[in-house]
């Protein structure tokens, strides 16, 4: 299967051991001169020549091992035959890869080892896809002469019984309790790839060697897989050379034929993938090595979860009804764009021009929400367009526009390499972002330090060779007190970069700032009764990321997502520019955002006050610049964000939506009015794959595309613009941006784009961060980070380095403010709500996949003692109730989270942890306060009143009428 | 909205300057027409429970 890679990428082999940086050596093998990075190993650098040294256990992501064997090689002035993946490289050695005696040698190892394999290569699921097939074949083995005694014993672990019929006590069964993969001990060479790919690479540490000498197997320490601490990652399955680690797909279809280079479609990290396909049959997703943002790793999520592109609940034809009480009514694409495109023109005819709006997609392409908020500004004639980075991360988008000047991550994710101390603040990156998390574990092992702030007791506080040196388990809501308590700390102990301040930072804001913090109603002290933080543990975590080297930042939704989500983030860029640490590797402020495509969302102009590139609607000349290139005026008034076009709606003047690939219904907080609201438009038009929630209340059902039926860009947290090709025909017929566009031209729009790259040409010509972004470029460069412009032709890794985008930094006074969402007694506790691995957000997609094998339903955390008092105990049905709803779901007891503290996901609408959900939300942004919420917790006998109206309405809502004949 | 509108005021009168300027040009490049324009008649009806900047900022918003 090697062969046929779109598009032609660079050298995809594997190069046996990892690159190194180093002065150059140089060395000759073979007769070849080759120059290479000192520690450079001598297997790659013969690779680098193009000259595969037969090997087994060594592979270019993983650090040499030297236990196979096979890689022996000559040289000259040096004894015996060394393994040529553990011997680095000299200046002016001599080495023969290829001997009499290598050659030898090499055969013998390998007889030995296919001694003990079973010779079924020809129905072999890894028949034409693995090393020891194609080892055996480099080497020239030609028979093996080892056999069993025939009097007795068995000497291999391949065979379930001799022909006596004894059962063989070396022999185990395929282990296939992984819903993705198999582990067939049977055919294990013992050569440590998966053990070593567990622990290097994903740092689960879920695999060992169990025995030794003839004994030695690989083993989960449980009676299986699914039992085990494996997160299914899949970094095993990649580094085994046989078909012991197996993908079940490649089992059920055999191998693919053509690899097209893509982007992931679950999280904000942006994986790339290789799609292995068979015609138009995708096979297995595999992690591009060259990837930037992945360097070859993945997740449960990207890896295996890509089912739901052919779930039998996936819908495929448009659909349409008059009112939300009849059932769908399936019609061809031209009826649908006309009924949709009559009944908004008729609407704004009613209740004006302003009555209609749009939900842009985080799921989607740049290319598609671009035409979603060009639909809204040019065709619908108003700037009512939000996207999903209202709930998200919105507050990032304000407070480092207002700091720094620019609304985005300052590195990219190569940068923690370069870290010497991790500052965690309400992200949960092993569950949210976990090829991220494994890369920041991989640097932890090596001796970087690590602080978490985090009500909750996430899993890299303390897991496998990872230990946080400071967890600070603040009460949620108390963000601000806590991050201007560290301010406090290193501004009166003298730990400020007072030289960088001084170049890169307004010194008259900067002193104002320093008064405001240096007051002792700031200190860990005074504050904490309130944060609930030890002050001296407070002190010493401060003192830590001020002296302690390239100090990072890392932060998630528990920043954004509360009242004063947007002053976080100003704390967190006060105390990056304090301790000098933006503008170089291995530093900055990096917001970990949620989904694939939302930093690009925001990048396209979804919100409503600003067009494309972050520029106010107000400003004339931007305006200018897009009434030039669209033809048509723009108003200069800001729309209508997610939660006011609600509001509007319940005040009868918002009446129509058009919602691309995003469910409100579910994500958004207090699901209650979200309903209210869209009961109460008259024309909802939901665009996504399946009948999600919102659709529960549309009259248009437009199917979507998934993104292997496409091709675009996403950008990803690190600003990086990656692509996104097209595998398969969208099985719905149209890509999400041919639909938008028939919905506009329906309204008279008369676009004609027909090629994605035409829209990002247009984006390029009206959007200067872009300006130098064209599909040639991401052809040619695999990704490039924006901006990438005149100035930067290759993009941007690293923002900030020569000084702050808006000129100097900006200090901003950072006052705690109490939210108003408070306990008393009727509501004790706090809620708090997050994630989990292997589902993602509303769990449109993972539920609709066998990773719900890991989780079915969201569960409740409550402390021990909070439990106790109820009278609840694990898996008790519990009442979660708040002053806007109620839900009930099982408990989980659990010291996780603190006393007084409960905490869950929103993974699943049967729960709906949204009901509970307040509209409480950001001070300048609204985006709500999801991490929390006063509530109670009591013992329940199962679904509230809530629940069986809200499932009997659904599926009331969900009914099909079969297609007329 | 009276919420929404005295948390921006509690922010911007934490920081130097002119705060009713300042939650002026917030409400002014944040909220929709509609929504100013709800302001505006809330105030004009004696503005109960706003914050007494959010009431001189309603008068210099555009």
């Amino acid at each position: 299967m090697k062969d046929f890679i779109f598009p032609p990428m660079p050298d995809d082999r594997d190069m046996g051991t990892p690159v190194k940086e180093g002065k150059p050596v140089s060395l000759i093998i073979d007769g070849f001169e080759v120059t290479v990075p000192e520690g450079t190993s001598v297997m790659r650098a013969a690779a680098e020549l193009g000259i595969q040294v037969p090997k087994l256990c060594a592979t270019d992501s993983l650090e040499a091992f030297g236990s196979c064997r096979l890689c022996t090689v000559e040289i000259e002035g040096r004894r015996g035959t060394p393994a040529s993946c553990t011997t680095p490289v000299t200046e002016g050695m001599v080495v023969s890869t290829q001997s009499e005696k290598v050659r030898r040698i090499r055969k013998g190892v390998m007889e030995l080892y296919i001694s003990d394999h079973p010779l079924d290569c020809l129905t072999c699921s890894a028949n034409g896809d693995r090393e020891l097939q194609d080892m055996a074949g480099a080497v020239g083995l030609r028979d093996v002469r080892y056999k069993a005694p025939e009097d007795g014993g068995f000497v291999n672990h391949f065979e379930a019984r001799n022909t006596s019929g004894e059962a063989n006590p070396e022999w185990l069964p395929k282990d296939d309790s992984n819903p993705y993969f198999t582990y067939d001990p049977s055919k294990c060479i013992v050569c440590n790839r998966c053990v070593r790919a567990c622990e290097e690479v994903q740092g689960a540490f879920a695999l060992t060697i169990e025995g030794r000498g003839f004994d030695s197997r690989v083993s989960v320490g449980t009676e299986n897989f699914l039992a085990s601490d494996c997160v299914s990652c899949g970094a095993c399955v990649q580094a085994c050379p046989t078909a012991t680690l197996q993908e079940k797909s490649i089992i059920e279809m055999g191998t693919p034929d053509r690899s097209v280079v893509t982007t992931c479609a679950y999280c904000g990290v942006g994986c790339s993938f290789k799609a292995e396909m068979q015609g138009d049959t995708l096979v297995r997703m595999v992690p591009y090595k060259h990837g930037k943002a992945n360097r070859g790793h993945s997740c449960v999520k990207g890896r295996f979860a890509w089912g739901y592109a052919n779930h039998k609940e996936r819908i495929l034809n448009p659909m349409i009804r008059d009112s939300i009480d009849e059932p769908w009514r399936e019609v061809g694409w031209e009826e649908a764009i006309g009924f949709a495109a009559a009944k908004m023109r008729g609407l704004q005819e009613t209740y004006g021009r302003k009555s209609i709006g749009v939900i842009t997609s985080s799921r989607c392409t740049n290319e598609e929400t671009y035409l979603v908020q060009k639909l809204t500004r040019a065709v619908f004639g108003n700037n009512n367009t939000d996207t999903c980075a209202r709930v998200c991360h919105s507050p990032t988008g304000y407070g480092l526009g207002q700091t720094f000047g620019t609304s985005a991550g300052t590195q990219d994710f190569d940068s923690v390499e370069h870290t010497d101390v991790v500052l965690v603040i309400g992200a949960n990156p092993t569950d949210g972002h976990p090829v991220f998390a494994s890369r920041l574990k991989k640097r932890l092992r090596a001796g970087a330090k690590l602080i978490v702030i985090d009500p909750r007791r996430i899993d890299l506080v303390k897991s496998a060779h990872v230990e946080a040196a400071h967890h600070l388990a603040l009460r949620p809501g108390t963000n601000v007190a806590v991050v201007t308590a560290l301010a406090h700390v290193i501004v009166t102990e003298g730990l400020i970069d007072e030289a960088f301040i001084r170049e890169r930072c307004d010194w008259d804001e900067f002193q104002h700032f320093a008064a405001f913090v240096s007051d002792t109603r700031h200190s860990p002290e005074a504050t904490a009764l309130l944060t609930g933080v030890d002050p001296n543990e407070m002190r010493a975590a401060a003192r830590l990321f001020a002296r302690g080297g390239n100090g990072a930042i890392y932060y998630g939704l528990g920043v954004t997502e509360h009242s004063q989500g947007s002053t976080t983030v100003m704390s967190i860029a006060n105390l990056a520019m304090l301790t000098g640490n933006v503008g170089r590797p291995g530093v900055g402020v990096n917001p970990l955002r949620g989904q694939n495509n939302v930093q690009g969302s925001c990048d396209m102009g979804s919100f409503p006050h600003e067009l494309p590139g972050y520029r106010h609607v107000k400003n004339a000349d931007v305006r200018q610049m897009f009434e030039a290139v669209w033809g048509t005026p723009i108003d200069p008034e800001p729309g209508l964000r997610i939660p006011n076009m609600l509001d509007a709606a319940v005040d009868g003047t918002f009446k129509g939506l058009y919602c691309q690939g995003e469910d409100i219904l579910q994500s958004d907080p207090d699901t209650k009015h979200v309903a209210a609201g869209l009961a109460a438009m008259e024309c909802v038009i939901v665009h996504d794959l399946f009948l999600n929630e919102t659709a529960n209340y549309a009259h248009v059902f437009l199917p979507g595309s998934t993104f292997l039926e496409k091709d675009g860009t996403f950008t990803n947290a690190e600003r990086r613009i990656n692509r996104v090709r097209k595998v398969m025909a969208p099985r719905n017929g149209y890509g999400d941006w041919e639909v938008t566009q028939l919905l506009a031209n329906a309204m008279g729009a008369g676009w004609s784009y027909t090629h994605p790259s035409q829209i990002m040409d247009e984006i390029a010509a009206t959007t200067p961060s872009f300006a130098g972004v064209d599909y040639a470029l991401l052809e040619e460069k695999g990704s490039v980070q924006w901006p990438c412009n005149a100035a930067h032709p290759e993009g941007t890794p690293l923002m900030h380095v020569d000084g702050f985008v808006r000129g100097k930094g900006r200090f901003i006074v950072t006052e705690y403010v109490a939210t108003d969402e408070k306990t008393g007694p009727r509501f004790p506790l706090l809620l708090t709500t997050g994630r989990i691995l292997s589902q993602y957000n509303v769990g449109a997609q993972t539920r609709r996949t066998a990773n719900t094998i890991w989780h079915e339903a969201d569960l409740l955390e409550i402390h021990p003692h909070d439990a106790e008092n109820r009278g609840l105990t694990d898996g008790d049905w519990v009442r979660l109730a708040s002053r806007a709803g109620e839900t009930t779901l099982k408990a989980k007891v659990t010291d996780r989270v603190s006393p007084g503290v409960v905490y869950t996901t929103f993974h699943h609408p049967d729960t709906q942890a949204n009901v509970i959900t307040t509209d409480y939300s950001d001070w300048a942004t609204n985006c709500p306060e999801y991490k929390v919420t006063a509530v109670q917790v009591s013992s329940s006998n199962g679904p509230t009143d809530w629940q069986e109206d809200y499932a009997a309405q659904a599926e009331r809502a969900r009914r099909i009428l079969p297609a007329a004949e | 909205m009276v919420h929404m509108a005295n948390q921006i005021a509690t922010f911007f009168k934490s920081q130097p300057g002119d705060a009713t300027e300042k939650v002026a040009s917030h409400i002014g490049d944040f909220w929709e027409p509609r929504m100013r324009d709800q302001l505006r008649d809330y105030v004009n009806q004696g503005g109960a429970g706003l914050d007494r900047v959010v009431v001189e900022a309603a008068a210099l918003v555009r």
